[in-house]
């Protein structure tokens, strides 16, 4: 195990990605490396086809890069057995995607159960957090509707409880107000800046301005490479009362 | 009412001054027109109506004003009681005063949007070979994003249905606004071949930059 691995969540080094070979040959990813401190939550921003997105999966475990290193919480995970790949996903890893991936014929707390209980936890248990996350992302009164009875930013909601479910050490995010309206995102928004306050570690991929300004930092990617970063808090660095301009 | 010193104007630059101060003159003027109030009064009115964003409004603005109107005959001051030693005065908009309120209201000029600036300083970055145009575009949206963030925050703090998150939202909009301008000028400078065309007559095109 490395000595720098520990401090960081998340952790990636040198990842490169390439699809297809010869002349079809993509490279989604050249060269990224990246450091996720517990309790930062991260925006990456970028024109679709920059490889935001293939690094996420990199990064959830979805994927093995070309070349490179992933660590998550001081473990290599790239080169880890499907088998063990997929329960570290399961346990440690919270999953949201754009189009929601909710299980059609189960409820909302059902949903929000699942992962718990596939994680071997008790009925009585799962029901109980699933509960409370239903709670915390507002919608107690909606436990017994089926996603089809749902709005988009309420489905997202329920999705992002599910995902928080086994309480991960990261939550990763793939464009999760890609399928929204506005007063939806606003709900998403809300909830990611609750996340952000409540110190839950997050990866968020978006193209949507007002969801990478609810992160703690923001990187943004062009041609599979990052091409600026900025700390988003760290204590307001813009005057407000300069934004009215009644006065210069 | 004697005038104000012209020393008052110093402290600020005067290029802006005019514009600026002259809309604050009418607000002003405005929150008077339904009934005669104190300098304390109107200040705290705008304040609830700013809420966040009030610190533009220094601590003496209000009082500056109303005594900038008082002298342009747009208001009349008086002191109510004699005895008060804080010394307030009541103001009251004038005929005048309440002419130029109606004038303000129906007047539509609006701040004007087009980013010519930021559009120039690329286009002149490009064909001077002074520096990568999405370089550029890359730092403004990072810049633009980071005042996103802080309004945005400060918006999400203020309670459902406050008029100053009214005030913060419009701002949220227009940022958004100008970072999806900014996000067609990544397009368009990021384009293989981008060449910036020379006027009329002039066959000779400016390339962008190398892109070896």
């Amino acid at each position: 195990m490395s000595d720098v691995t520990n401090t960081f969540v998340l952790q990636a080094r040198g990842l490169r990605m390439d699809y297809g070979q010869g002349e079809g040959l993509v490279r989604a990813l050249d060269g990224v490396d990246l450091q996720v401190p517990a309790g930062e939550t991260l925006a990456v921003m970028g024109p679709s086809g920059c490889g935001k997105s293939t690094l996420l999966h990199l990064l959830g475990g979805l994927e093995r890069p070309s070349e490179g290193e992933v660590w998550l919480q001081g473990r290599r995970i790239d080169q880890l057995s499907e088998k063990t790949l997929a329960g570290l996903r399961r346990h440690t890893i919270g999953f949201v995607f754009q189009a929601f991936h909710l299980m059609d014929e189960l409820t909302a707390v059902e949903n929000i159960e699942l992962p718990a209980l596939l994680a071997g936890r008790s009925p009585r248990a799962a029901r109980r957090r699933a509960t409370e996350l239903l709670e915390q992302v507002g919608l107690t009164e909606r436990a017994t509707h089926l996603p089809s009875a749902l709005s988009g930013g309420q489905r997202q909601r329920v999705a992002i409880a599910r995902a928080l479910g086994n309480d991960p050490l990261v939550v990763l995010a793939d464009e999760p107000t890609g399928n929204l309206d506005s007063a939806a995102t606003l709900d998403v928004l809300r909830l990611l800046d609750s996340l952000r306050s409540a110190g839950q570690t997050l990866v968020v991929v978006t193209h949507d301005a007002r969801i990478a300004a609810t992160a703690d930092r923001l990187i943004s990617m062009r041609d599979g490479a990052f091409v600026e970063a900025t700390r988003l808090t760290r204590g307001s660095s813009v005057p407000l009362g300069e934004l009215t301009q009644l006065e210069r | 009412m004697s005038p104000v010193p012209e020393a008052v104007d110093t402290p600020i630059k005067e290029p802006s001054l005019g514009y600026q101060l002259r809309v604050v003159q009418e607000v002003v003027l405005a929150l008077l027109a339904k009934e005669p109030s104190h300098g304390y009064q109107l200040r705290a009115q705008l304040q609830l109506a700013l809420g966040p964003l009030a610190d533009a409004l220094n601590a003496g603005q209000v009082y500056v004003t109303l005594n900038r109107l008082e002298s342009a005959g747009l208001v009349t001051s008086e002191r109510l009681d004699e005895a008060d030693r804080s010394n307030r005065k009541v103001y009251e908009l004038t005929a005048a005063g309440r002419a130029r309120v109606t004038e303000w209201l129906q007047d539509t000029s609006w701040p004007k949007p087009a980013p010519a600036q930021f559009h120039l300083k690329l286009v002149a970055a490009a064909a001077a070979g002074l520096g990568d145009p999405v370089r550029l575009v890359d730092a403004q949206r990072h810049a633009l994003l980071a005042e996103l963030a802080a309004v945005q925050r400060t918006a999400l703090a203020e309670p459902a249905g406050s008029v100053a998150g009214l005030l913060l939202e419009g701002i949220v909009l227009r940022l958004q606004a100008d970072l999806r301008w900014l996000e067609a000028c990544a397009r368009h400078w990021n384009a293989p071949e981008r060449t910036v065309s020379a006027p009329q007559g002039e066959q000779e095109q400016v390339r962008r930059r190398d892109r070896s």
